[in-house]
């Protein structure tokens, strides 16, 4: 071959290597899910007989047995439960899986605060068609609002995270407390007492974690995150009220009662099985955590409601809480709804979960049974702490919102109100940091920004 | 080799342009053997480098954004990486560790390497092996012992440092951070280094030993003076790999992330990042074109050392 001539055969070569790219880059991931329509029950049937394969991704430990139970109902369907990671590496590789347009899972477990974050990139499923919208009445109030958007259903509620106190009535006991402090300014006191007398932290603030500290500004009634479900998004995460609940934080770390390291880390579950921590504020589904590293501890924890801004007040926030969605690229709609519906939607896998897990459920048929509510569990020393949450459960404001963002929300969280968190530094300036990159970033990306 | 063809065999034909056109059966066939070789080769490079590079490229000149979809823009995104504190803080950050942490682990490998060399070390294969080790375990695996070594409350460390009576160094704070990585990066690859080196010293010629060993020099002389010069390009190899190396540093600040978020920011190395920025702030193309602009930098290093390197040593007589 001639030099000229395999000089033009290669530029030809790269040439449509190039256009190869370019033209596979322009595709959109696509859809193929059915129309509008409702399904009909012979294509349930059909589909729920056929032989098929489903992944779902999820990181609920032991969800295996709520599966097994699905199969044996569906025998022909095949489930393959995977956990990817907790927390920002399930949504990470969730996304790439959707950008790159396969590897992606049937069900995937999400957490209600990133739902607008996955339904506006269209990755999720409409599952009304399916008949999800028939479901409302079935599930509490507000998990509910946090599924649907307008018309469509995301996700099936599969549990919350109503916030309490867990202590450890040892260590509170040896400090001279016989009783969960009801008030902010009583925790503030005990929290002198118990380091003092035991050496113990009553908690711990995690400086890398939003979850909680949204949570605690919730209780607040610090409402920083508004969508509209379109393109305008409400960003005021510096308000007096959150520099208020800030502040208070502020005054307990730097004077060494609170302890600020990074949660669920090797380090952190240590510290709870050796009793460094005599206390987590935290959601009803922490025992689960709990079960494993802490085991040893096992009944020697209390739970009683968070302690209250003012006295007599009865109020909480929410923590985590998840549903499961369908993603829109699933080769097998009918099946994964199903599988969706079922593990949190039939009686006796939805109550598995708040037996077995801990996790507090959204069903109303489940909250109502009594083999959930008079449950006496073994880790709380017999309490009834069923009980107990769904009494918190009622008092956790309903109109809470998130931003569709919220992979940045947590990691900016990270760099600023996070890292003055772990420097014992200015909590106040933390917030002010943190409006400034949320806001700069809903700019960047196109939304309209309103800071009230 | 014997000639398969019966055809006449011409001499090979001296380089100009127009007797290219007449080559021999033979020389075709040997070109084709060549390109086949190479084939596997340029097909692995085209598909895993040059291709995504080229993607890469392309992607760094458009922007996605939620509210808007995709909007070519230019060169905008590599303005915005030059002016961005965030990248320009990071490459600072990687060019202390180059100056600090490279010349200390190439110094120690260049020791390890000369002491087991110069035969007055017992032991010296197995010494090899255990220097070796540490460069045989995973980087996540030696990331996450580090991390764990590290710990304040649990990490050996720490708890001997109370058991001697002296309150525990927070060896992942912000402020020590840095030199934490480095020792994670120094005990990985000394070794590596050091094997490196080691092959090049074995294979100097004997006679210059035995020379030096006439004019009465000593180890250290003869380590100052002939084994050092005469590894000289595998010492240059190494240094290249080590910029390179170092530039690219990912492992170690994202694992320690977890366990030290306030050390370690989403900026902290460029290639973090760009990782961070692809995954978590959703922005590929500006990831896409912070990872060039990071290739660019580590190429143009690497050519000004290799310059400064051959300079110096063709100025020698």
């Amino acid at each position: 071959m001639t030099r000229k001539a395999s000089r033009a055969s290669a530029g030809v070569i790269s040439g449509v290597a190039l256009a190869v790219l370019l033209l596979s880059g322009c595709s959109a991931a696509g859809s193929d899910g059915p129309a509008s329509n409702t399904v009909t029950k012979e294509e349930f049937d059909k589909a729920m007989t056929t032989p098929t394969d489903l992944t779902f991704w999820t990181w609920v430990p032991d969800i295996q047995n709520q599966v097994d139970l699905f199969e044996k109902a569906y025998p022909a369907i095949n489930v393959k439960v995977e956990n990817v990671g907790q927390g920002a590496p399930h949504y990470q590789k969730l996304r790439s899986a959707i950008d790159a347009g396969s590897g992606a899972p049937d069900v995937a477990q999400l957490n209600f605060e990133y739902m607008d974050t996955f339904a506006l990139t269209g990755s999720l499923l409409d599952l009304v068609p399916f008949g999800a919208g028939e479901l409302s009445d079935q599930y509490v109030d507000w998990t509910w609002k946090q599924v649907a958007r307008g018309d469509a259903v995301y996700a099936i509620p599969q549990d919350s995270g109503p916030m309490g106190n867990l202590y450890r009535s040892d260590i509170l006991t040896a400090a001279g407390l016989d009783a969960a402090p009801v008030t902010y300014a009583d925790y503030a006191a005990a929290a002198e007492v118990v380091r003092t007398k035991t050496g113990s932290y009553i908690s711990n603030l995690a400086p890398g974690d939003a979850g909680p500290v949204i949570g605690l500004l919730w209780q607040a009634g610090v409402d920083p995150f508004g969508y509209d479900g379109a393109e305008t998004v409400n960003i005021n995460v510096n308000s007096d009220g959150a520099k208020e609940v800030m502040s208070y934080w502020q005054d307990l770390v730097q004077k060494d009662l609170i302890s600020v390291d990074p949660d669920f880390t090797d380090e952190w579950f240590q510290g709870l099985a050796g009793g460094k921590y005599a206390g987590w504020l935290t959601a009803a589904w922490a025992p689960v955590f709990l079960s494993g590293t802490a085991a040893s501890t096992s009944g020697l924890w209390t739970a009683a409601p968070l302690p209250q801004w003012k006295e007599g007040d009865n109020v909480s926030g929410n923590w985590g809480g998840s549903a499961d969605a369908v993603m829109a690229s699933s080769a097998n709609p009918i099946a994964a709804y199903e599988l969706a519906r079922w593990i949190n939607n039939e009686q006796e896998p939805a109550l598995k979960f708040s037996t077995d897990q801990f996790l507090f459920p959204t069903l109303n048929s489940v909250l109502a049974d009594p083999a959930f509510s008079d449950q006496e569990a073994e880790f709380y020393g017999g309490q009834k702490v069923n009980a107990l949450f769904a009494e918190i459960s009622k008092t956790v404001d309903t109109n809470f919102q998130w931003l569709p963002f919220q992979d940045f929300v947590t990691s900016s969280f990270n760099e600023t109100i996070g890292k003055a968190i772990a420097q014992k530094g200015d909590f106040s300036a933390g917030l002010d940091e943190w409006q400034k990159q949320l806001v700069d970033y809903a700019n960047q990306q196109g939304f309209t920004v309103t800071t009230s | 080799m014997t000639m398969a063809k019966a055809k006449q065999v011409r001499p090979a034909p001296a380089p100009s342009g127009a007797r290219l056109r007449r080559r021999s059966a033979v020389e075709r066939k040997k070109n084709r053997a060549a390109y086949l070789f190479v084939l596997p080769f340029v097909v692995l490079f085209a598909a895993m480098l040059f291709i995504p590079l080229v993607y890469a490229g392309y992607l760094s000149m458009f922007q996605v954004r939620i509210i808007g979809g995709e909007s070519f823009i230019g060169v905008a995104n590599y303005i915005r990486a030059f002016l961005d504190p965030r990248f320009l803080e990071g490459l600072l950050r990687m060019g202390v560790f180059l100056i600090v942490q490279v010349p200390i682990m190439l110094s120690l490998a260049l020791v390890f390497a000369l002491a087991l060399d110069s035969g007055r070390v017992r032991g010296s294969r197995v010494l090899r092996l255990l220097i070796f080790v540490p460069f045989a375990v995973p980087g996540v695996i030696a990331t996450l012992m580090w991390g764990y070594l590290y710990g304040n409350d649990f990490g050996p460390i720490a708890q001997v440092a109370r058991a001697l009576g002296f309150a525990p160094p927070d060896l992942l704070a912000s402020g020590n951070i840095l030199g934490s990585i480095m020792n994670i990066v120094t005990w990985s690859f000394v070794g590596y280094n050091m094997i490196i080196m080691y092959a090049a010293l074995r294979s100097i010629p004997e006679e210059l030993f035995e020379a030096a060993d006439i004019d009465g020099a000593g180890q250290i002389r003869v380590a100052w003076s002939i084994k050092i010069p005469a590894i000289r390009p595998a010492i240059l190899l190494t240094v290249i790999f080590s910029i390179i190396g170092t530039f690219q540093l990912f492992n170690e600040p994202s694992l320690l992330y977890r366990i030290a978020p306030d050390a370690i920011g989403v900026s902290f190395s460029p290639n973090f990042y760009a990782y961070n920025l692809a995954f978590i702030s959703l922005d590929t193309n500006y990831a896409a074109a912070i990872a060039f602009l990071l290739g660019t930098v580590i190429a143009t290093i690497s050519y000004i050392i290799q310059h400064f390197a051959n300079r110096s040593q063709r100025s020698e007589p």
